[in-house]
């Protein structure tokens, strides 16, 4: 016990904007979701994250938003293991055909109001992979999209800058 | 007794056994003997008893032929077999009940180019579910469009599992939706009480056409395509792909690109390593772990955006070579940045090794015993926790790993307490390989042209990526663009192992166990 309550304390209070981005910049955006937040579900968002098909590249950022440097909870930003309690469904990967049922299933267990963002290059347009014998493409190919974020994969403060998207589109 | 006396011998053994070997020339850098289609099961039973490692098997079809790759590994030294028979009688002996690893990937050669495996014992489809019919193969050649029935793919209600009948067993379908932020898989469960009776995977369900998405593209386009076989395994994929064609091309990156691929090998490593840590503890309630190699790994991936363009470092590697040079000053940068996580993880490692709560959850828990890991052909971390400590870059190293002295990393107790213990050793012994590849880096080139291959040139690329050994076969068409492409990575063989070392734990610890295996989906779906 000594020894976690050592390192602890070495460590400290890590959390804070990466030093690649501008601190302020990171604040400001965390502050602004928040407030996005509040005004549109209360408290809190809750995301639901389906992979259709993705590489896993997109699920390693999205597993980073949670390490003590972005620590995404602190802005009222959740991940639910069951679609009915989701606000928002965060799909990454082209929607393989593989998946497609289950995406679809998914998305209906959701209650409404609800949004879809896909998240990633791939659940953008298809990305490397498009549209072929095994893979549907992009996620508007098969369920509506309210908000895209690319980048193969987008690194975690992109994000957070499009889950603010997010909430900016009219219900 | 020396590595190609082990294989003369057997290729000795084979003829004993009255298997008629040929040679195959068209494939450079590496050793291939052609035998006939039905000896095709037979010289795998020869392998086994001789002690082979069955590493990994694909097919190729041209407008006449189809063929048959696998290879077979003795004390690093590959011998690929090949077979052949007419594209219109595609009939093969199996090699499934000699190795059982071979399972999954004959029933994937199957489902997509329409092999037919004489005496496989399981008849049922692998990589298809519903979304092309059973009699259309995707990489046939003589099935070149889509498939007839497209429109909404329905679910894979019907894959007959296997079944467990006795008083008070019952099911436990799990996915393909799980309730984390991980790929989609289908567990079947079959459970009396708590303890697992029979675990049966059914994958898939990212498939997404990767096989021929590679044909027709250009290098530089596989190369990119490699990188997205499976996120993780960006640098190991890529880095196997490139081998494979700059073989079949003739030529070898410079070595100052030889010593950065190391480089990136090294930190896609530390950077899997450290997340996987940290996710086993958080498994078992010890968050503390978690919060501290996510902090860790954090940084690691920000200093491969800084250094080398990108947090994965995706698209990294370029046929012929590295897409950039070192920064100048990120030398002296990252032997600090080594420096300092060699001074974290210590404390944390320490901690980690040695907490009782920590080890009532982890020691004794899913053990894959050394024969079940050796029988499946396991590489990588999870080998190393059973006792094989095969390694590429120590067993068959290649540059730069064969100027270096890469420590042999094993443990005997194939529990998932070994498991994190190999992950802590290889994290050290990777800042000690890094530090290494800094202090000798060749100056020069970081990339050379890849010459147009000649016509029909093949090649196989054998690196050691953060899983374990990850192979990558290429073969060029006629005009320096790719005819195939399959890419093997190491989790074909995790996920035969897990359903193994599950058996008899309870179900609440199969997260924590398919974590500390922690194969990858999209890696084998394809």
């Amino acid at each position: 016990m000594l020894r976690i309550l050592t390192q602890v304390l070495r460590t400290g209070i890590v959390t804070e904007p990466p030093p690649a981005t501008d601190d302020a910049a990171l604040e400001a955006l965390g502050l602004e979701l928040r407030r996005a937040i509040d005004a549109r579900f209360g408290r809190s968002l809750a995301l639901r994250h389906v992979d259709a098909g993705s590489c896993n590249g997109c699920e390693l950022e999205i597993h980073a938003l949670a390490n003590p440097y972005y620590d995404l909870e602190r802005f009222g930003v959740g991940f639910v293991a069951s679609p009915r309690h989701a606000d928002a469904l965060l799909v990454t990967g082209p929607v393989s055909r593989h998946m497609e049922t289950a995406l679809r299933r998914t998305w209906r267990a959701m209650p409404s109001p609800k949004f879809v963002i896909a998240a990633g290059q791939c659940a953008c347009d298809g990305g490397e992979f498009g549209v072929s014998y095994a893979s549907c493409g992009a996620v508007e190919n098969v369920l509506p999209v309210d908000v895209k974020i690319p980048g193969c994969p987008p690194a975690p403060d992109e994000l957070i800058r499009g889950l603010l998207a997010a909430l900016r589109v009219p219900a | 007794m020396s590595r190609s006396i082990g294989l003369s011998e057997f290729e000795a053994r084979l003829q004993e056994a009255g298997i008629a070997l040929g040679d195959d020339r068209r494939i450079a850098s590496v050793r291939t003997r052609s035998i006939a289609a039905s000896d095709w099961g037979p010289a795998a039973a020869v392998a086994m008893t001789f002690g082979c490692r069955w590493a990994g098997m694909w097919a190729e079809a041209d407008h006449a032929h189809m063929r048959l790759y696998c290879v077979l590994d003795y004390a690093g030294d590959p011998l690929l077999l090949s077979a052949e028979a007419p594209l219109a009688a595609p009939e093969f002996t199996s090699q499934t009940p000699h190795f059982p690893a071979a399972d999954r990937m004959e029933r994937h050669a199957r489902d997509l180019f329409g092999v037919i495996f004489v005496d496989h014992p399981d008849p049922r489809r692998w990589t298809r579910h519903c979304a092309w019919p059973e009699h259309w193969h995707p990489l046939h050649p003589a099935q070149a469009g889509d498939p007839p029935t497209p429109g909404r793919t329905p679910a894979d209600v019907d894959y007959p599992f296997a079944a467990v009948h006795g008083n008070g067993v019952f099911e436990i379908p799990v996915g393909p939706v799980h309730a984390g932020i991980i790929e989609p898989g289908h567990f079947r469960f079959h459970a009396a009480g708590e303890p697992v009776l029979k675990l049966e995977e059914r994958l898939g369900y990212v498939h997404t056409g990767i096989e021929r998405l590679a044909v027709g593209r250009d290098p530089a386009g596989l190369a990119r395509l490699a990188a997205r076989v499976s996120g993780d395994s960006a640098v190991a994929h890529a880095w196997a792909a490139c081998q494979a064609m700059e073989r079949a091309a003739g030529i070898e990156a410079p070595p100052r690109a030889l010593a950065l691929r190391g480089l990136l090998a090294e930190r896609e490593r530390v950077a899997n390593h450290l997340g996987d840590i940290g996710a086993i503890c958080n498994d078992v309630g010890f968050a503390f772990a978690h919060v501290q190699t996510a902090r860790l790994r954090e940084r690691w991936q920000r200093r491969n955006r800084e250094c080398f363009g990108h947090r994965l470092l995706m698209d990294t590697l370029v046929p012929g070579g590295v897409a950039r040079d070192l920064p100048a000053d990120a030398a002296e940068i990252l032997r600090a940045d080594h420096a300092a996580l060699r001074r974290e993880v210590e404390p944390l490692f320490d901690i980690i090794d040695d907490h009782p709560p920590l080890d009532d959850r982890l020691v004794g828990t899913g053990v894959l015993s050394q024969d079940n890991a050796r029988a499946l052909g396991c590489t990588g971390y999870l080998g190393k926790a059973s006792g094989c400590g095969f390694d590429l870059r120590r067993d068959a190293p290649y540059a730069p790993y064969d100027a270096l002295e890469v420590p042999l990393v094993t443990d005997g107790e194939g529990d998932t307490a070994a498991r994190v213990r190999v992950r802590m050793a290889e994290v050290r012994a990777s800042l000690d390989l890094m530090d290494q590849l800094l202090d000798a880096t060749p100056s020069g080139e970081t990339i050379a042209p890849l010459p147009v291959p000649p016509p029909d040139a093949a090649g196989l690329g054998r690196v050691e990526g953060w899983r374990g050994e990850t192979l990558a076969w290429v073969r060029f068409d006629d005009e320096g663009r790719i005819a195939r492409y399959f890419p093997r990575d190491p989790s074909w063989f995790y996920w035969p192992a897990l359903e193994r070392l599950i058996l008899g734990e309870i179900v609440p610890d199969f997260p924590v166990c398919n974590k500390s295996v922690n194969g990858s989906y999209s890696g084998v779906d394809l």
